[in-house]
């Protein structure tokens, strides 16, 4: 990204920006009103009994809390952009962690479950994302070649399917191949069912990205390598795809964190990965918000480190080309 | 009998008779009839939609013209050829944006053809890959990336790819258009010397000095007809169409 090379005044360094953003986080903080919560009793000294502080107490309580924030913001606004984004990032993961407190968690329920969640419902999480994003990506190097052809048939088959399985929510594809594929005489299990609804839908997602890539080749290396008596498999296989690839691993990277997020649909089917045990385990102890949080951030985990992975391969490729 | 035709030493190793071709509702060859001996140097010039680029294209076939016949070495060009890619191996040809395969090495790139389809093993290729890029004088880029050489030394990576497959012919379509002027002269020295091996060569270029020192004939286009075809003695000093007149005023100033 190309970044300006002039530095312009920094907005929370302007007095009149200051005063308008502290009337403005007031009025929020006053509208939602935090009177009954743990900062009302923190502030019980200057306004009484929280409950019965009426007003005042709830103008102390906005009042404080918005010039905690307006200061934080300031001092922040002072550090470098390093440090900024770190403090930034410790102070919403406070704030998510104080969500997850309120609940009143009780963690050795946490503990006691966790290695199954691990252990089967992780495991079949990866297996079945990692299964499917592989077939995906042969489903869409297909599906673009086909897109791109002239050959009527190839071009028909691409674009119906890609219409029919990007129409479709994926919660519904899911139904309907487990539902559907018994009745036309295919008996089929539940992870393959999922697997294939996961496959069919993120191929052609994918088959898409795949033809802008290829397409995004400039028109000139076609015309070289035919000049040179290439052949169309050959071109695309030793021309095209190793410069089409650079470009098509970014959103195919998105697309693989996006699909080990939706293969918690495959959860309706009754398969043990980790949305499905997250749903269960907790039930029958009414313990609903453990093992959801539990999976969220086994989920979250996940997606940082494919996040890791994804920017080290594009830095790959950004020196190569 | 057309083969043994067109190996004679004669004989036109490229032939053109009542060459169209449209694009749309534009007409952008009409009625061409050209051809062009074994080890003869062609340099086809003319305002710019003249046709000359579309001609040189429609030699190994990367544009379709719609009626008409081309020969190449006895082999006619038509839509329904099973053998194009064969012919086209036969053909060097040099773009106006050099088109070199970014993610190869400039040796990658001249080993390329030969390695992948002209069945020749590795070393050979390397080997030959060598001595083309000695003749074009940067072997010592060899395995450097396209985007690091400047764009004369891309355009002649692009000249010692194509010579890689020991083609018969050689096109060459603007082949400095696209360079910086200081790096013209690089890219026509490497072609003279080309010329001087013997090489059949057709160039569409503006460089007149170049046509002057080393075509055997020049070839004048616009509004896609050939206007005027000539030795570049008769072409320069006694041109007989008012538009190659005009042309020649424009072009030499």
């Amino acid at each position: 990204m190309f970044v300006d090379t002039v530095i312009e005044d920094k907005a929370l360094h302007k007095p009149v920006f200051l005063f308008y953003l502290s009337i403005t986080v007031l009025a929020i903080f006053f509208a939602f009103n935090f009177t009954n919560t743990i900062f009302g009793e923190f502030l019980s000294p200057v306004i009484g009994v929280p409950e019965e502080s009426g007003l005042f107490g709830r103008f102390v309580v906005s009042f404080v809390l918005s010039t905690i924030f307006v200061l934080n913001l300031l001092l922040i606004s002072f550090t470098r952009l390093k440090i900024q984004i770190l403090i930034v990032w410790l102070e919403l993961f406070l704030l998510f962690l104080a969500f997850a407190y309120s609940f009143d968690l009780k963690l050795s329920f946490i503990q006691s479950r966790i290695g199954l969640m691990i252990s089967k419902g992780l495991f079949t999480t990866i297996y079945i994302s990692a299964v499917s994003i592989v077939i995906a990506t042969a489903i869409a190097i297909v599906g673009a070649i086909a897109k791109l052809s002239n050959n009527g048939f190839a071009y028909a088959i691409a674009t119906f399917y890609t219409s029919l399985f990007r129409g479709l929510p994926l919660l519904l594809q899911v139904y309907l191949i487990y539902k559907g594929l018994p009745q036309l005489g295919f008996m089929v299990d539940a992870i393959p069912s999922g697997i294939t609804a996961l496959s069919l839908c993120y191929g052609a997602y994918m088959t898409e990205i795949f033809r802008a890539g290829i397409q995004s080749i400039p028109k000139g290396q076609w015309e070289a390598s035919r000049a040179l008596g290439f052949k169309f498999g050959l071109i695309l296989r030793k021309i095209i795809l190793p410069q089409a690839i650079p470009i098509i691993v970014p959103p195919t990277g998105n697309q693989f964190i996006a699909m080990l997020k939706d293969s918690s649909l495959v959860s309706v089917l009754g398969i043990w990965e980790l949305m499905y045990l997250a749903k269960t385990l907790g039930q029958r102890d009414f313990r609903h918000m453990e093992m959801l949080l539990t999976a969220a951030m086994i989920y979250w985990g996940l997606t940082i480190i494919l996040e890791m992975i994804q920017a080290r391969i594009e830095k790959k490729y950004q020196q190569k080309t | 009998m057309m083969e043994n035709n067109a190996n004679t030493k004669d004989s036109p190793i490229i032939s053109l008779k009542g060459v169209s071709k449209w694009y749309e509702d534009f007409q952008a060859l009409k009625n061409i009839d050209l051809e062009i001996k074994l080890k003869e140097k062609i340099v086809i010039c003319g305002p710019s939609g003249s046709g000359k680029s579309t001609l040189i294209r429609c030699l190994n076939r990367l544009e379709a013209h719609q009626e008409g016949l081309i020969k190449v070495s006895g082999i006619e060009l038509h839509e329904r050829m099973h053998d194009v890619d064969v012919v086209r191996q036969d053909i060097g040809m040099v773009f106006q944006n050099f088109n070199l395969f970014p993610h190869l090495t400039v040796l990658e790139n001249c080993m390329a053809g030969p390695n992948w389809v002209r069945g020749i093993d590795k070393d050979e290729a390397r080997d030959r890959a060598i001595k083309m890029l000695e003749q074009v004088k940067i072997p010592e880029q060899a395995d450097k990336y396209p985007d690091q050489l400047s764009g004369g030394q891309q355009q002649r990576v692009a000249i010692a790819r194509s010579l890689c497959m020991q083609p018969k012919v050689m096109l060459f379509d603007e082949p400095t258009s696209a360079l910086d002027p200081e790096m013209v002269s690089e890219v026509l020295d490497t072609m003279i010397e080309l010329a001087k091996s013997g090489m059949t060569m057709i160039c569409v270029t503006h460089e007149m000095g170049f046509a002057k020192q080393v075509a055997d004939r020049i070839v004048f286009m616009a509004d896609g007809e050939i206007v005027e075809q000539n030795t570049p003695e008769e072409f320069f000093n006694n041109p007989q169409n008012e538009r190659t007149k005009l042309f020649l005023d424009q072009i030499l100033e």
